[in-house]
């Protein structure tokens, strides 16, 4: 396919700008040009908008609650400690936190040890297995949750918060990525280290799993993401209110309360909100990494 | 102590590379009970809650069971009540339908976007923008579901409100089949935008200057400079960005149970809404596994397809 014919056109004193990279001279003003930087800032000012507007209203109608009798938005934390009088929310945030943090720690180890297996060692039937294991990727999750249901019912963890933990625990996603990070890191440092006398073990948890850290990050971070605000599986797994996680519990006052107090609804959602805003703003850069990882060439 | 080659300069952009040469023989035996202990937890974990559950779906979708009663085997019984089954149906319609236009719109956007953040401007600006657009990824879609309950409430919503003040009147916008589809679609792509926006960041980032440089002398410009320059160049993740737009719309859940339950009517009903309802409302786990069978061929064959497209559409410079 070819790139631009070479045209004969001659070059317009007034050109629009929209190309990346490109380096055009100070834009004159009222030409083309400056109507077109003013029209690229007004599409993503209002997309900016468009993107932050439910989260800064959700905010401000949470620290405002309606009065019940006089109908008179108040600022204050009330709704908030309303939230905490209507639904077990310590209980829910604990649940979450338990389920959210004990997956991604399960996650980081087992796709750190699996990765390191796959990066550095060969064995017979090696590419298959890592073929089988990347193949579980395909299958969506919601076509499997039959028999995973049923697999949970049989080993008697049925209704508890391990059936939300333990089937999440290996993860294809996370092995194919640690497997990458150990690929990039030097075989000599093994070297080294055997001939200081380390054994493979002492190999790996002393000198290549700490180097490994950054691609941990990672996959922690996306687990912590996925799983603190996942909905569909705790619907499914969980029956007992003392088992909902976050999310659940907010969908289920939202239901109880049919009209009632918005705000009560929606300081939970700012409560929710707190650790993944958390994430974004320390996890920024693994977080953007593993999101895009795997699918950049 | 055998060692893979190892490659350059550790970096967390996957790029997927082939296994060095295989070295001679196999681990030595220290190495060898590391290696298959380091395997157990994955390998018998995904095992386990992967491929058995992929083989018993497959089984199960021949069956009647209600997890009650002893499984009755019924052939493709179940193939043939989801094929007339009108609620299934119309699911399945739906959920096509909601993919080609949330697909074509989070494409559009997210490109769009990209290309203007990508453009010339100051560094704090482009970080600003760039994260404002995909903040709604780190949210929980049921919690969004639900503040987007509130916001398009017919009576109270600040939406109606807004619309007010132009002089248009009170949409129903949950209480209609139209309104409520149109709801479930820009609250999935307000969402899941972001996401592509960041592929297509990482594809423009790619493409070098020298080619902008170079067609701007050939006095490529504006629209023929993204027609001709751009659009090529970024289309091999234009393909990958479509690919994983589609499976995830493929699979929409949260936004329309949180937000319609499904109604009115079945109006906003999806396939997996369907699953759902048939395993753990009606009880018929073999109908809900079948379902399953069929939404996971359909994304089998849509990728298929989309990778066979890609051999005329997509340039690899």
């Amino acid at each position: 396919m070819s790139i631009t014919s070479p045209s004969i056109a001659p070059v317009s004193e007034t050109r629009a700008i929209t190309a990346p990279h490109s380096t055009p001279p100070a834009p004159v003003r009222g030409s083309r040009r400056g109507l077109a930087t003013a029209g690229k800032y007004a599409v993503l000012t209002v997309a900016a908008f468009l993107t932050l507007a439910p989260v800064v209203w959700t905010l401000i109608t949470a620290l405002t609650p309606a009065d019940v009798e006089t109908g008179q938005a108040n600022v204050g934390l009330g709704a908030f400690v309303d939230v905490f009088q209507k639904i077990p929310v310590l209980l829910y945030v604990w649940n979450s936190a338990l389920v959210t943090l004990l997956i991604a720690a399960g996650q980081m180890l087992s796709a750190a040890m699996a990765g390191y297996v796959f990066a550095r060692f060969d064995f017979r039937g090696k590419r298959l297995l890592f073929g089988l294991i990347l193949a579980t990727m395909m299958v969506p999750m919601q076509v499997t949750i039959v028999p995973v249901f049923m697999l949970i019912r049989g080993m008697g963890l049925a209704d508890t918060l391990l059936a939300l933990i333990v089937p999440m625990i290996p993860t294809a996603f996370g092995t194919f990525l640690m497997r990458q990070y150990f690929i990039g890191l030097p075989p000599e440092l093994a070297e080294a280290a055997q001939i200081d006398g380390a054994g493979p073990w002492k190999t790996f948890f002393g000198i290549y799993l700490p180097l490994a850290a950054p691609g941990l990050a990672i996959v922690g971070i996306l687990a912590f993401n996925y799983h603190w605000n996942e909905f569909f599986r705790p619907l499914i797994l969980t029956i007992s209110e003392q088992n909902f996680t976050l999310p659940l519990g907010l969908v289920t006052l939202q239901g109880n309360l049919g009209t009632g107090s918005v705000s009560t609804v929606l300081a939970g959602v700012v409560l929710s909100m707190i650790p993944a805003a958390l994430v974004f703003v320390f996890g920024q850069k693994p977080l953007r990494e593993g999101l895009t990882a795997g699918v950049s060439k | 102590m055998t060692v893979q080659t190892a490659l350059p300069a550790p970096t967390t952009r996957s790029v997927v590379v082939p296994d060095g040469a295989p070295t001679r023989g196999r681990a030595p035996r220290g190495n060898r009970l590391l290696v298959w202990v380091f395997l157990a937890p994955t390998v018998i974990g995904l095992g386990l809650f992967s491929f058995v559950p992929i083989i018993g779906s497959f089984v199960l979708a021949f069956f009647r069971w209600d997890i009650i009663s002893a499984p009755e085997f019924i052939g493709v019984g179940n193939f043939v009540e989801l094929a007339s089954n009108p609620t299934v149906r119309v699911s399945f319609l739906n959920t096509i339908s909601f993919v080609a236009v949330a697909v074509t719109l989070q494409l559009g956007v997210a490109l769009l976007l990209a290309i203007l953040v990508q453009s010339r401007m100051p560094e704090w600006l482009r970080t600003f923008f760039r994260s404002a657009l995909f903040f709604p990824l780190v949210l929980s879609a049921a919690s969004v579901s639900l503040v987007m309950s509130y916001l398009f409430n017919q009576e109270f919503g600040l939406v109606n409100q807004i619309l007010g003040v132009f002089g248009i009147g009170d949409i129903g916008w949950l209480t209609t089949g139209f309104g409520a589809k149109v709801v479930v679609l820009l609250v999935y792509v307000w969402q899941n935008f972001g996401f592509t926006f960041l592929l297509f960041i990482g594809g423009l980032a790619a493409i070098p200057r020298e080619v902008y440089e170079a067609s701007s002398l050939d006095g490529a410009h504006g629209w023929s400079q993204f027609r001709h320059v751009t659009l090529p160049l970024v289309s091999p993740t234009m393909l990958v960005a479509s690919v994983m737009a589609i499976i995830g719309a493929l699979q929409i859940f949260d936004q329309p149970y949180v937000l319609t339950r499904g109604g009115p009517g079945d109006e906003t009903r999806t396939a997996v809404m369907v699953i759902y309802e048939s395993a753990f409302q009606q009880l018929d786990f073999g109908l809900a596994s079948a379902i399953g069978i069929v939404l996971t061929v359909l994304i089998i064959v849509v990728t298929a397809i989309q990778f066979q497209l890609s051999k005329r559409f997509v340039f690899y410079g």
